[in-house]
């Protein structure tokens, strides 16, 4: 059986327990569906000063999906603003069509790498990016909301 | 087209008319006519446990639609030269064996769509006209969406009251409130002939019975029953069956709508134009009778003659023996998912298998139900299972199957789906079963 997407590395970001605890009064929260696979993913954020957020999310899904949302996860936990999360998210799904090989990631989205084997899959790069996808709409949903 | 099928019918009948002592040597008879079951998968047999989702064809389809497009590709009912008339002859031969297969009579209630998504929606838009606010439509909580979302869109433009049939923990429709969830506002129960999540099979007998009582009508959602046997639709007692070709060993993107005459004609047509005709003036137009004001346009040809043979194929199997070989599959595919830790099936059979004793396996977890399973197992997702086992050859189903408020009674996200189809023998059961232990491994 091949599985080679399944390294440990993938397991073990799939098993963090990440932003798991509910935020008070966000100012998003977005729930979105794979409705291929069934993935789903509940992101809520807070924005905080200085242009930091808080986030929390909550993933029924697979492995893949889970690993790229505590990806994020790990991201936010570092005192981030996730600003620049709409260009990894296109550095990942370029990296996911093949179009750009031994990606270099900004320190805090290292993580990222360990999805390059996910690229020769075509079905499941839709659970990789449903976490980037409700976050970006969260971050969206937030901001009009000011 | 005809003498196509007679030889056909003629070949399997000297392969099915030896003794089947051992059920997975008619299986394997069976697959010798799938051309795409001898395909490999990543290096593995394919072990092809997907058609509830759709059906290979057999070699005997798969002719009758190469010999259609060969030999006979025109119009139909149209245009007078030779071909014309093979075109219209093969197509109406079609309407023949698909009446038959169903159990009735008269062809002109035979219907060709795209689908069974489009016969449902034929009924839902041709009832519209007909429909008042407050009138009532009973579906249940275990439809496909395409049984579903019909019914809530005249819910929202016509201001019917939709109403739910519940299930009960096996999944099955609970039918023991039904008689205070109908009234005599109802005027239409469409509920699945068979679950394509959980596989059971309705008490149809009981929901015409309370229908008439309160002067309903009831369709069926045939797609995933259609494929398991011919069917007897008077007995039935039924006023709608919609059904794909898909599901049934025919080709996609056509389908049938059977309904009682005087059912049809209180449909307005859903579409409009060429072929349906009486006549026509820049004023108006008036429309032909039966199946004809539903096929306007050039219907799905080649694949409604495909369908006919699929039918008239299937109308040819030894079913006592096919269902005795899949009652088998099942019972050793419930055992070894009974074995599985975490493992929680959705619909009769097992549940909960960790916590449950041998006698999980109840009586009764295989009667009217169809082969098909839908489990989760706990810490892995139904799309990692998925890949995992089509890695070694197991063509399974994950996500919510078209049927999300199903999986939402049961608390479930998303469940892997097994489907047994007739060709299927031991070594595919194995296959799953053994790939199953294997993803656990990598998983957990």
């Amino acid at each position: 059986m091949n599985s080679d997407i399944y390294q440990q590395g993938i397991k073990s970001l799939a098993a963090a327990r990440l932003a798991c605890e509910p935020l008070e009064r966000p100012d998003a929260q977005v729930t979105l569906d794979n409705p291929l696979c069934g993935d789903r993913v509940t992101v809520a954020i807070k924005l905080q000063e200085g242009g930091a957020m808080a986030l929390s999310y909550k993933v029924k899904g697979c492995l893949l999906c889970q690993a790229a949302m505590n990806a994020i996860g790990a991201a936010a936990s570092e005192g981030s603003s996730l600003s620049g999360l709409d260009d990894v998210a296109e550095q990942l799904s370029s990296m996911l069509k093949g179009e750009s090989t031994q990606s270099r990631w900004p320190p805090k989205w290292q993580s990222l790498a360990l999805f390059e084997p996910v690229a020769a899959h075509k079905n499941r790069h839709s659970c990789v990016l449903l976490p980037f996808k409700a976050v970006a709409q969260a971050q969206a949903v937030a901001v009009k909301a000011i | 087209m005809h003498s196509l099928a007679e030889s056909h019918a003629e070949i399997l009948a000297e392969i099915l008319a030896e003794n089947y002592a051992d059920g997975d040597a008619l299986s394997s008879d069976l697959r010798q006519q799938f051309p795409l079951l001898s395909e490999t998968i990543q290096g593995h047999p394919l072990a092809y446990l997907d058609s509830a989702a759709t059906t290979p064809m057999p070699q005997p389809v798969i002719d009758a639609l190469v010999h259609f497009e060969t030999h006979c590709r025109a119009n139909i009912e149209r245009s007078s030269h030779t071909l014309a008339c093979r075109a219209t002859d093969a197509y109406q031969l079609a309407r023949q064996q698909v009446a038959s297969y169903l159990g009735v009579e008269d062809a002109e209630q035979i219907v060709f769509s795209s689908g069974a998504t489009a016969s449902i929606n034929l009924v839902a838009q041709g009832l519209a006209e007909q429909l008042r606010p407050g009138d009532e439509i009973l579906v249940s909580a275990a439809e496909h969406h395409s049984n579903l979302i019909p019914w809530q869109r005249l819910r929202d433009t016509r201001g019917i009251i939709l109403k739910t049939i519940p299930l009960t923990s096996e999944g099955r429709l609970d039918l023991a409130g039904l008689d205070k969830l109908l009234t005599s506002r109802c005027r239409l129960i469409a509920v699945t002939h068979a679950s394509n999540v959980t596989g059971a099979i309705t008490d149809v007998q009981s929901i015409v019975r309370a229908a008439r009582r309160v002067g309903a009508w009831v369709l069926l959602d045939g797609a995933q029953a259609a494929a398991h046997g011919p069917l007897d639709l008077p007995a039935l007692g039924v006023d709608f069956y919609a059904f794909s070709g898909h599901k049934c060993f025919g080709p996609t993107g056509v389908g049938v709508l059977w309904g009682r005459a005087e059912c049809l004609q209180v449909l307005t047509p859903l579409k409009v134009g060429g072929g349906m005709v009486e006549a026509v003036t820049l004023e108006q137009a008036s429309f032909k009778g039966g199946y004809r004001r539903f096929e306007a346009g050039t219907p799905p040809i080649a694949q409604a003659v495909a369908l006919g043979a699929a039918l008239e194929w299937l109308q040819g199997l030894p079913w006592h023996q096919l269902r005795e070989q899949q009652r088998r599959l099942s019972k050793k595919l419930l055992s070894g998912l009974r074995a599985v830790p975490g493992l929680r099936l959705l619909g009769p059979g097992l549940v909960d298998a960790g916590s449950l004793g041998s006698e999980s396996l109840g009586r009764g977890s295989l009667e009217n139900r169809l082969p098909i399973f839908s489990f989760e197992i706990e810490g892995m997702h139904s799309h990692d299972i998925c890949h995992l086992l089509d890695q070694r050859g197991v063509a399974l189903r994950g996500g919510k199957h078209c049927a999300q408020p199903l999986h939402a009674a049961f608390d479930m996200t998303a469940t892997s789906r097994a489907s047994i189809g007739l060709f299927n023998n031991t070594a595919d059961i194995d296959a799953l079963l053994e790939g199953l232990w294997l993803a656990r491994k990598i998983l957990l």
